[in-house]
């Protein structure tokens, strides 16, 4: 993490990890016998048991739809979602809860800006800067508007140990430049971009700037306002929330100059035959019944991750990181991926001789969940000339014995292939 | 070390995986690419069909232990079969990679090593990529076959 945040943190108590896992009931199940060791949290976090127990009070006494009854019920569930897209507003510090839209999640999110800010601010000739860390859903939505609108996509380029040239950033902005949109922490590398550096650098030149916070909310503190970024994407699921909920933020100034994006029930004021006039901000945004249970339930994790304290979760997953760097670092014949000095915690490998995909299935039998694969982004695998990488994610309720069980299920690895 | 795990990973398989066999391109011979998005596996597979016999199967690429040691062992044993009957061995293959974990295991010769991927339901799309590329190959699509 940042020096910041490591320093504030040695103020507060260490995270108790022990009593974060006792929320976790998925994490007391064996896996082919052996106690499961969760490592693929950048795909997807585990649940604590508030978030599953509101999701059930939800649908227990909750449910109704929103913004469109007068009873009893339509009010709680009105209520409700909109305490949480409060508490959406208070956990990035944005200014006001309507710059707070509900999406599907993070691809969801890019695609409304390119659907629409990009859509009506990119032309012919024009350019969209993006990094060589990207996921695929912060690249194809940006090369399909680049392909209608006959604009251009530029890559920053990244060192051997995944971080972003920024002499070359620089150089990538210009006149035809429309908008720059980066990744906070890189899900494949870890690597945690100096995105206030970047968010300046572009608005200097009055160049938007979208941030790609997929991997970044439920491991560090993020601050919208402080940052100064233009937009800002997330998923839920990544922070402890469920699938299918997430949160775009942009600044009022640009959700009111953007067209809707879907088009439908909740998102207008007033519809005849020949005229809609749009609902405000950020209903506008949000056609159709949203995800109701799932935002309020994202407003649950929130309140869990606020709780624990991520300054605290910040320094303990610093702190496995740097565990994790040095007990993998020792095992003869693997190769860490990834070594930037801003870190998250990330561990990316290979295994000399062995592919990701072998690496994987052997140590699910014993119990250690890792991701193997491009991660979803092909060309930073290809700049790092390797087809796939093994790599262990991790969240605020993993501990060094688990490092450890990686560690020794690597060994298995080098055992059956030796 | 646990025994499904041995028994995916024999030592045939690892052999064939260090050094695969007719690993090396054709040239003037059909071919057609097997690609395995989940995990990247890019297999190359070449055939020469001479009178609906193939003379000659070789492949290319990169993927795991069980993609190509798979892809290596059936350029082997499809060599002097006809397109037919590679085929047909190809469904059997099928059959045994996908049975259920005790059902009897049938006789494919050298493939039989192979069998321990029942095992582990999400590896079958290793085992089989080269397989789809060869069929491809042998209809001489010359296309990229998806194991999605
Ligand atoms: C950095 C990053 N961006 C975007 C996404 C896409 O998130 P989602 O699939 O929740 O829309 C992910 C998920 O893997 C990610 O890690």
């Amino acid at each position: 993490m940042t020096s910041g945040t490591a320093i504030s943190a040695q103020r507060t108590t260490p995270l108790d990890v022990a009593a974060v896992r006792q929320d976790f009931p998925i994490l007391r199940q064996r896996v082919h016998g052996k106690p499961l060791v969760y490592l693929d949290n950048a795909a997807t976090t585990q649940k604590p048991q508030a978030v599953i127990d509101r999701l059930v009070r939800y649908y227990t006494e909750d449910n109704g739809n929103v913004h469109r009854g007068v009873h009893w019920l339509s009010e709680r569930a009105t209520d409700a979602y909109e305490a949480a897209r409060d508490i959406v507003r208070r956990f990035l510090n944005a200014a006001e809860s309507r710059e707070i839209v509900f999406v599907r999640g993070t691809t969801e999110a890019i695609n409304l800006v390119a659907q629409t800010y990009g859509r009506t601010h990119v032309g012919a000739g024009d350019e969209i800067v993006i990094s060589t860390l990207e996921h695929h859903s912060n690249i194809v939505p940006w090369q399909l508007l680049c392909e209608e609108k006959g604009a251009r996509l530029r890559v920053i380029p990244i060192s051997d140990s995944g971080e972003l040239d920024l002499d070359a950033y620089q150089k990538l902005l210009g006149d035809r430049t429309r908008l720059v949109s980066v990744v906070h922490v890189s899900n494949a590398l870890g690597t945690i971009n100096p995105v206030d550096e970047i968010i300046r650098l572009a608005h200097r030149r009055g160049i938007p700037v979208l941030v790609d916070g997929a991997q970044a909310v439920a491991h560090m503190k993020v601050d919208v306002q402080a940052l100064g970024c233009d937009f800002y994407a997330l998923s839920g699921h990544k922070m402890l929330g469920p699938t299918g909920i997430g949160v775009l933020y942009a600044t009022s100034s640009l959700l009111e100059a953007m067209p809707p994006y879907q088009s439908g029930g909740d998102m207008i004021r007033s519809v005849t035959f020949e005229q809609t006039l749009f609902n405000t901000l950020p209903y506008k945004f949000e056609a159709g019944t949203p995800d109701i249970s799932g935002a309020i339930v994202l407003g649950t994790a929130i309140g869990y991750l606020t709780q624990v304290g991520l300054d605290r979760i910040a320094a303990h997953e610093h702190e496995l990181l740097e565990y994790g760097t040095d007990a993998l670092s020792r095992i003869p014949g693997v190769r860490l991926m990834g070594t930037a000095k801003q870190k998250a915690g990330i561990l990316s490998f290979v295994v000399d001789g062995v592919h990701p995909h072998d690496i994987g299935t052997i140590l699910d039998r014993e119990g250690v969940a890792i991701r193997t694969g491009h991660h979803c982004c092909q060309p930073l695998m290809h700049r790092l000339a390797v087809p796939a990488t093994a790599r262990a994610s991790l969240a605020l309720y993993n501990t060094r014995d688990e490092i450890d069980a990686l560690a020794a299920a690597l060994g298995n690895v080098r055992e059956v292939f030796a | 070390m646990m025994s499904d795990l041995q028994e995916l990973y024999q030592e045939v398989i690892l052999d064939h995986n260090r050094r695969p066999r007719n690993f090396r391109a054709l040239d003037d011979a059909r071919k057609a690419e097997g690609y395995n998005p989940l995990c990247g596996d890019r297999l190359t597979v070449y055939l020469r069909v001479d009178d609906g016999v193939i003379k000659e199967a070789t492949f290319q690429g990169s993927g795991c232990a069980i993609s190509k040691a798979s892809a290596s062992l059936m350029t082997e044993s499809v060599k002097g079969k006809t397109v037919a009957e590679a085929e047909a061995l190809f469904e059997r293959f099928h059959r045994t990679v996908t049975a259920s974990p005790d059902a009897p295991v049938e006789d494919l010769g050298k493939l039989s090593v192979l069998a321990g991927v029942r095992q582990f339901p999400v590896r079958v799309k290793c085992a089989t990529l080269a397989w789809y590329a060869l069929r491809a190959a042998a209809e001489a699509r010359g296309d990229v076959v998806s194991t999605e």
